[in-house]
C-alpha cells in the first residue's frame, strides 16, 4: 500500500512563513464569552492588511529556494494547496511561480483538500520528481483561515504555512522513505461556494474524522515501512487545536518530546493547509542527520497523508540560509480584537 | 383479563451514532429484543419517536421499521407524546396485549438526532412545547427548565449546589453501564464550577439528547412456549396523563400535576404505594425536573425533592435507587426512545441481570417518563412475575 516513486525523492529546500500579528485567544473569549470558558490555544497568527495566501506563499517559497540554492527556472512545478486562495478563478500558483522566477516552463495549479491540500501537493510533487518528469517541484501549503465570528473555530483559525522544494534524493536535506494516503467521504467540515465562513459538524470532526483518518494513515505507513513509533525521533500531526495532536500522538505511541518541536498550534493557531507542513519546517530547523520524522496531515472531507522522512547530512549546511520557523514565531506584534476585525475585513462597510 | 409480561428486551448504546441511520438503529434494538425473547414474533408494532420527521426527514416509522425489520406487513404505527413518546408507545402495547387485540406487541423507541447541529438541533427540541405561545418567543426547553429552577430556588430558599445529587448519582451509576453515553464520574466541585447554559442551569443540569434505540416484546404468559427460560417481568400498572401544555397556563408551575396523577393511577392499578417500590427510574432530563417529579410522586415533600439525591438515599444501595443505569443525565436522553430504555433497564433489574448495576433484591420498579415539564407523563409499574 505504500507509495514509493521509481527514483528516490527528497527535500532540497524548505521555507516557513508566519505573519507577524497575533490575536490572543483570550481576546476572542473577551468579546464573545465575557472572558469565560477554556481556550484551545494561546494565540493565533493574523495576516496584515497587505498579506494573503499568494504573498505568504512567495515568502515561504523564497526561503525554500534560498536553502536549496538552485536556479528557479529549473523548477518544473509550483503547486499551492490552500483553502483560502485569494481568487475563486485564477491560480495562486501562477502568481507565486512568476514571483520566484519559475515561469514559463512550469506546471502551476492550486490544490484544494481542506487542511491537507498542501500535503496532497507534496505527494503529487514526489510523483512528478520521482518519475523523472521533473528535477524540481515546489509544493506549498498555506492558509489565512477564517472562522465565523463567535464560532469555536475563531479562536484557532490562523495564518501561515510552508513551502518545500522537492528534488532527487541525492540533493536533499531529507529523503522520503515512503508515504501513504487514507481517504474517505466524511463530511465533517465544509464551505460551499459564496459562503464566507466554513461550517463544521461539531464533535463529528473528532473521532470519525480527525482521529480515524490520522490513525489509519499513520498505522498503514508504519506497517508499510516496517517502523514503530520508537523508530522516529520526531513526529508532527495536523493540529487544529492543542488537544487533538497531543491525543492522537499518545494513541499512536508517540511521546510528548517527539511532538514538542512541531507542535506550533498553541502559538500560531491552526494554519490549515500549512499546519502539518510548518510543523515539519520547525523540526527540520533542529533535526540532526539520521533523524527519522513522521508527518501526518489531515484534511476534512476527509483524508490524511502520512510521510516517513529521513534527514541527511546536507541539513547542516542549508538550514541557516533562511529564517527559521521559530524566528517567525518570535517576530510578534499583539493586536486586539478590534484590530483583528479590521485586518480580516470582518466589518462589511458597504 | 390476562396479565401482560415483558418477554424480551433490546437496546443499542446511547450516544452519537454517526455510522447508523434511524432504521439501522431501530433494527439493532428490534433484533436484540426478538432474539432475547427466543424468536417470538410480534403481530403489532408501536414506535415511540418524536424527532424523526424533523431530524431524519422521516415520518411513517411504523411501515419503515416493520419493513426494514422483516416483520411481514404487521400492524404498525408511530406513537408521539413528546419526550414521553416511548412510554406512551409502551402503554399502547400494554393496552393492545391486555385487551387481547394483539398476542405479541413489539414496542420500540428510536431516535437519530445527531444529524442536526447547533441552532437546528435546538429548534427541533422545542417541537414538544406550545409552539404559538412558548417556542415562537424563543423559550427553549433549557430556558423553561431554567425558569422553573429559578422559581424553585426562590420559593424554597435553596441554592444551585443543592441539585448536585441528581447528576452526581446518575454519573456514578452510568460508570458500569456499557450502553451509557458517559463513563465518567462527576464530582460535586465539577458540578459547582460548570459553565452556565441558561442560568441557573449549568451544563451538568441538562441531560444530553442523543441517538439510540430500545425495544421490548410484550405478551401474555400463556402464549409463551413451555421451555421459555427468562424470568418474566409483569406490567401491573400503566398510565398516561396530560397537563396544560404551556407552563404559564398552570396554576402552580412547580406542581407537576400530570406527573402526580400518572403515579397515582399506575400505583392504584398495581395496588401499591409509590414508596413500595425497590427502584424508581425517574425522568431526570433536568435536575430540577427530577426534584419536581419526586415531589409530584409524593416521595418527597414539596421543596425537598433535591434532598433525597443529595443524602445518597437514591444511590443503588440507598432506600430508593434511581437512574440505576445512569438515567437520562448519564445514560443519555434519546428523546422518544427514553421511555423504552427505562423499561429495558427496570426489566434487567427485576431479572437480576443488571450486573454491577444490580439493585439487591429488586422485585418491583416504578418507571416514569415525562414530556418537557411534565406536559405528558406516563408511568408503569413493573414486577417480578
Amino acid at each position: 500500500m505504500l507509495l514509493k516513486p521509481t527514483h528516490a525523492v527528497g527535500i532540497a529546500g524548505y521555507g516557513a512563513y508566519v505573519p507577524r500579528y497575533r490575536l490572543p485567544a483570550k481576546e476572542v473569549a473577551r468579546i464573545w464569552m465575557d472572558g469565560a470558558g477554556g481556550l484551545p490555544i494561546k494565540e493565533k497568527a493574523v495576516p496584515g492588511l497587505d498579506e494573503d495566501v499568494a504573498t505568504m506563499s512567495i515568502e515561504a517559497a523564497r526561503n525554500a529556494l534560498l536553502r536549496a540554492g538552485i536556479q528557479p527556472e529549473d523548477i518544473r512545478a509550483v503547486w499551492v494547496g490552500s483553502e483560502s486562495h485569494p481568487y475563486a478563478v485564477k491560480p495562486t500558483s501562477t502568481i507565486v511561480a512568476e514571483a520566484i522566477g519559475a515561469v514559463p516552463n512550469v506546471q502551476a495549479a492550486d490544490w484544494e483538500f481542506a487542511c491537507k491540500a498542501g500535503t496532497e501537493a507534496m505527494v503529487a510533487a514526489i510523483g512528478f520528481v520521482g518519475s523523472g518528469m521533473a528535477r524540481y517541484a515546489m509544493a506549498i501549503g498555506m492558509d489565512t483561515a477564517q472562522g465565523r465570528p463567535g464560532d469555536a473555530l475563531e479562536y484557532t483559525a490562523g495564518a501561515g504555512g510552508a513551502a518545500y522544494l522537492l528534488s532527487p534524493a541525492d540533493e536533499a536535506v531529507a529523503v522520503f522513505e515512503g508515504s501513504y494516503s487514507y481517504v474517505t467521504d466524511t463530511p465533517d467540515f465544509w464551505r460551499r461556494e459564496y459562503q464566507k465562513y466554513p461550517e463544521h459538524g461539531q464533535r463529528f470532526t473528532g473521532e470519525p474524522a480527525y482521529f480515524k483518518h490520522i490513525t489509519e494513515a499513520a498505522q498503514a505507513l508504519m506497517e508499510g515501512t516496517g517502523t514503530t513509533a520508537k523508530d522516529y525521533r520526531w513526529a508532527v500531526f495536523h493540529q487544529p487545536n492543542t488537544k487533538f495532536p497531543q491525543k492522537v500522538a499518545a494513541q499512536l505511541g508517540f511521546s510528548k518530546e517527539q511532538i514538542a518541536p512541531g507542535l506550533l498550534v498553541p502559538v500560531i493557531g491552526n494554519t490549515y493547509a500549512g499546519a502539518a507542513l510548518i510543523g515539519l519546517t520547525a523540526i527540520l530547523d533542529i533535526a540532526e542527520p539520521g533523524d527519522k520524522i513522521i508527518m501526518v496531515s489531515f484534511g476534512s472531507g476527509a483524508g490524511s497523508d502520512a510521510f516517513s522522512i529521513s534527514v541527511t547530512d546536507l541539513i547542516l549546511e542549508r538550514r541557516d540560509r533562511a529564517p527559521k520557523t521559530q524566528d517567525y514565531i518570535a517576530r510578534r506584534t499583539e493586536i486586539d480584537y478590534g484590530t483583528y476585525v479590521r485586518y480580516r475585513g470582518k466589518l462589511a462597510l458597504k | 383479563m390476562s396479565e401482560v409480561v415483558i418477554a424480551g428486551i433490546g437496546q443499542t448504546d446511547v450516544g452519537e451514532h454517526y455510522a447508523f441511520s434511524l432504521r439501522e438503529l431501530a433494527f439493532l434494538a428490534l433484533e436484540a429484543a426478538i432474539e432475547d425473547a427466543g424468536g417470538l414474533r410480534p403481530d403489532i408494532l408501536f414506535v415511540g419517536n418524536m424527532y424523526a420527521p424533523a431530524t431524519s426527514h422521516q415520518a411513517h416509522l411504523g411501515a419503515l421499521i416493520s419493513d426494514y425489520g422483516g416483520l411481514g406487513g404487521i400492524e404498525a404505527s408511530t406513537i408521539e407524546a413528546g419526550g414521553a413518546s416511548g412510554a406512551a408507545a409502551l402503554r399502547m402495547g400494554y393496552l393492545a396485549v391486555k385487551s387481547g387485540a394483539a398476542r405479541v406487541a413489539l414496542v420500540m423507541g428510536v431516535e437519530k438526532v445527531t444529524d442536526q447541529l447547533g441552532p437546528g438541533a435546538e429548534a427541533v427540541q422545542t417541537l414538544g412545547e406550545d409552539s404559538d405561545y412558548e417556542a415562537v418567543h424563543g423559550v427553549t426547553p433549557n430556558a423553561q427548565a431554567a425558569l422553573l429552577m429559578r422559581r424553585y430556588m426562590h420559593q424554597y430558599h435553596i441554592s444551585h449546589d443543592d441539585f448536585a445529587g441528581f447528576p452526581v448519582t446518575a454519573h456514578a451509576n452510568a460508570l458500569t453501564n456499557p450502553h451509557a453515553m458517559y463513563h465518567s464520574l462527576l464530582s460535586f466541585e465539577a458540578y459547582q464550577n460548570a459553565d452556565p447554559i441558561s442560568e441557573p442551569l449549568n451544563m451538568f443540569d441538562i441531560a444530553p439528547v442523543a441517538d439510540g434505540a430500545a425495544a421490548v416484546l410484550l405478551t401474555q404468559p400463556e402464549i409463551l412456549p413451555a421451555h421459555f427460560t427468562h424470568p418474566l417481568v409483569r406490567i401491573t400498572g400503566s398510565s398516561l396523563v396530560t397537563d396544560r401544555l404551556a407552563i404559564h397556563d398552570r396554576v402552580d408551575p412547580l406542581a407537576f400535576e400530570a406527573a402526580r396523577k400518572s403515579v397515582e393511577r399506575a400505583c392504584r392499578q398495581a395496588g401499591i404505594l409509590p414508596v413500595d417500590v425497590d427502584l424508581f427510574e425517574l425522568y431526570d432530563s433536568y435536575s430540577i425536573y427530577a426534584a419536581l417529579a419526586l415531589e409530584a410522586a409524593g416521595i418527597a415533600k414539596r421543596g425537598e425533592g433535591w434532598k433525597l439525591a443529595l443524602d445518597g438515599r437514591m444511590n443503588r444501595d440507598g432506600d430508593l435507587p434511581m437512574a440505576t443505569f445512569g438515567g437520562l443525565k448519564a445514560r443519555g436522553n434519546p428523546g422518544g426512545a427514553t421511555g423504552i430504555y427505562q423499561a429495558v433497564e427496570a426489566t434487567l433489574q427485576l431479572r437480576c441481570q443488571a450486573g454491577s448495576n444490580q439493585v439487591p433484591g429488586a422485585r418491583r420498579a416504578l418507571i416514569q417518563c415525562l414530556a418537557g415539564p411534565a406536559s405528558s407523563a406516563a408511568v408503569h409499574v413493573l414486577e417480578v412475575a
